[in-house]
C-alpha cells in the first residue's frame, strides 16, 4: 500500500515536472513552446529525485539546444525540483510533422508561415506551395533558402509584398 | 573478430565522419561576413552550423566508443594534423564562390546517399545520427546544385570558374569511394555502408545536374589520396591553427 501511494505521488510529481518543462518558450520562436514543437520528448524523476528531461535537437547545429537546457534547468529549480538533468536524445528525429495544428496557428498569428506539406516527400527540386502568413494569398517566391535561424527560409509574397520567414519543412 | 578491434573500427569510422563534418564546417564559416550576397552569407553560415552539428554528435560517440574519456571539444580541437582523416575534399580551400559550391554538391551528392543507407546501420547512434544528417543534406544538396546550375548556366565568366572548379576538385572526389580495411569490416558487420555501393547513384546526381548546367565532366583518371591515413594537403595545418587556437591558447575552455 505504502508503495503504490509512493508511485501515485511520483507520478503526480513527475506529471507536474512534464508541464513546467513543457512551457518552456523557444528562444527563436518565442510563441511555440518546446511542447509544441515536439522537442520535449521525454521526463522522469530518478529513485534519487533528480528530474530526467529528454529533448531532441531540431537541426543537429541549433543553437537554441544549449539555451534550451539553460531554461528548462531553471523553470524546474524555480519551482521546487532540487536537482535537474537535461539530456539530448537523437532518435526518432524530429520533424515539422509534429507540429500541431495548434502550433502551426501560432506561427502563422506570429507572421512565420507554418511548413507546408509532409517533411518525407521531397525532391531534389521544385518547391513547397507557401502562403503569405500576413494575407493568405499563395503567390509567393523564396528569396533565401536559409533566413534568420536554421529552421527558417526567407520568402516573399507577391500579392501584398510583405517578406516573411517560412518554417522549413524538415 | 575481438571486441577490441571491433571498438577500434568503430572509432576510427566514426572519426572519419565527424572529421569530414567539422572540417567542411570551419571551410564554411571562413565565409561568414564575405559571401557575395546577404543571403548566401546565411546560407553559407546556417550549411557550417548543420555541419558542424554533426560533428558534435559524431565526435562525442567517437569519444564514447573510445572508453579514454576524451569529448568532443578534445578530439576537434586537441588533435594533431595526421590525426586526422577527413578526406582531401573537405579541406580544399574556399577558391572563389564556384569552388566552394562545387566542393559543397560534390560532397552533399555523397552524403545524401550515404546518411540514407547508414539509417540502417546496425550501430544504434549512427543510425540515429545519420536519420537527422539525412534531411540537412537534402537540403545542402538542393541548394548548391541550384547554384551549380545558375553558375554553370550564368554568363561567360561564371561557367568559366564553374568549370573550372569541376576540374580543379575532380581529383579528390575519388577518395570519397575508398574503402580500407576498416569500412570492409564494419560494412561486413552491418555498422558501415560501403561507399562504392553509392557511386552509380552519385554519378547520377552529378550527370543531371552539370548537364543542366552545360558543364562538363572530366574523365576519370588519377586521383589524389592521403586523407584518411592523415596525409593532408598543404593548407591542412593552417586550417587547424586558426579552428584550434582557443583550446591551444587556453586548455579546457569551455563557453
Amino acid at each position: 500500500m505504502g508503495s503504490r501511494l509512493h508511485d501515485i505521488a511520483g507520478e503526480s510529481a513527475r506529471r507536474r515536472a512534464f508541464e513546467v518543462a513543457a512551457q518552456v518558450p523557444d528562444p527563436e520562436v518565442p510563441v511555440l513552446t518546446i511542447g509544441d514543437l515536439g522537442v520535449l520528448r521525454d521526463v522522469r524523476i530518478a529513485s534519487d529525485g533528480t528530474v530526467e528531461v529528454d529533448i531532441t535537437p531540431t537541426y543537429t547545429g541549433c543553437p537554441a539546444m544549449a539555451v534550451f537546457t539553460m531554461d528548462i534547468e531553471t523553470a524546474l529549480l524555480a519551482e521546487g525540483f532540487g536537482k535537474v538533468r537535461v539530456n539530448t536524445v537523437l532518435s526518432p528525429a524530429w520533424t515539422t510533422d509534429w507540429l500541431s495544428e495548434d502550433a502551426r496557428e501560432k506561427l502563422r498569428a506570429y507572421g512565420i508561415a507554418p511548413p507546408a506539406g509532409k517533411a518525407s516527400r521531397r525532391a531534389l527540386f521544385g518547391d513547397d506551395e507557401v502562403a503569405c502568413p500576413r494575407c493568405g494569398s499563395h503567390d509567393t517566391e523564396k528569396v533565401s533558402e536559409f533566413g534568420s535561424t536554421a529552421c527558417k527560409a526567407l520568402w516573399r509574397c507577391r500579392s501584398c509584398a510583405e517578406p516573411f520567414d517560412y518554417f522549413k519543412c524538415h | 573478430m575481438t571486441t577490441t578491434d571491433r571498438t577500434a573500427d568503430l572509432f576510427a569510422y566514426t572519426l572519419r565522419l565527424a572529421d569530414d563534418a567539422a572540417i567542411l564546417g570551419q571551410r564554411l564559416g571562413e565565409w561568414c561576413g564575405h559571401a557575395p550576397t546577404l543571403e548566401e552569407d546565411i546560407g553559407l553560415a546556417n550549411i557550417a552550423l548543420d555541419h558542424i552539428g554533426q560533428a558534435r554528435a559524431l565526435y562525442t560517440y567517437a569519444g564514447e566508443v573510445e572508453g579514454e574519456g576524451r569529448d568532443e571539444d578534445q578530439l576537434c580541437f586537441l588533435r594533431p594534423e595526421r590525426q586526422f582523416n577527413n578526406c582531401l575534399l573537405v579541406e580544399q580551400p574556399n577558391g572563389d564562390f564556384a569552388e566552394t559550391i562545387l566542393r559543397q554538391f560534390f560532397f552533399s551528392a555523397f552524403m545524401l546517399p550515404l546518411w540514407r543507407e547508414l539509417k540502417a546501420s546496425k550501430d544504434e547512434t549512427l543510425a540515429a545520427i545519420a536519420a537527422k544528417a539525412e534531411k540537412e543534406a537534402a537540403y545542402h544538396l538542393r541548394h548548391s546544385a541550384e547554384w551549380t546550375i545558375r553558375l554553370g548556366d550564368g554568363t561567360t565568366e561564371s561557367h568559366e570558374r564553374a568549370q573550372a572548379a569541376v576540374d580543379h576538385l575532380w581529383p579528390y572526389t575519388g577518395e570519397l569511394f575508398e574503402v580500407d580495411g576498416v569500412v570492409e569490416r564494419l560494412a561486413a558487420a552491418g555498422i558501415a555502408v560501403d561507399p562504392a555501393s553509392l557511386r552509380d547513384e552519385w554519378h547520377a546526381t552529378l550527370r543531371e545536374v552539370l548537364d543542366e548546367a552545360t558543364l562538363r565532366l572530366p574523365p576519370d583518371g588519377w586521383f589524389q589520396t592521403g586523407g584518411r591515413s592523415g596525409r593532408h594537403s598543404e593548407s591542412f595545418g593552417h586550417l587547424l591553427s586558426e579552428m584550434q587556437y582557443m583550446q591551444r591558447a587556453w586548455p579546457g575552455l569551455r563557453w
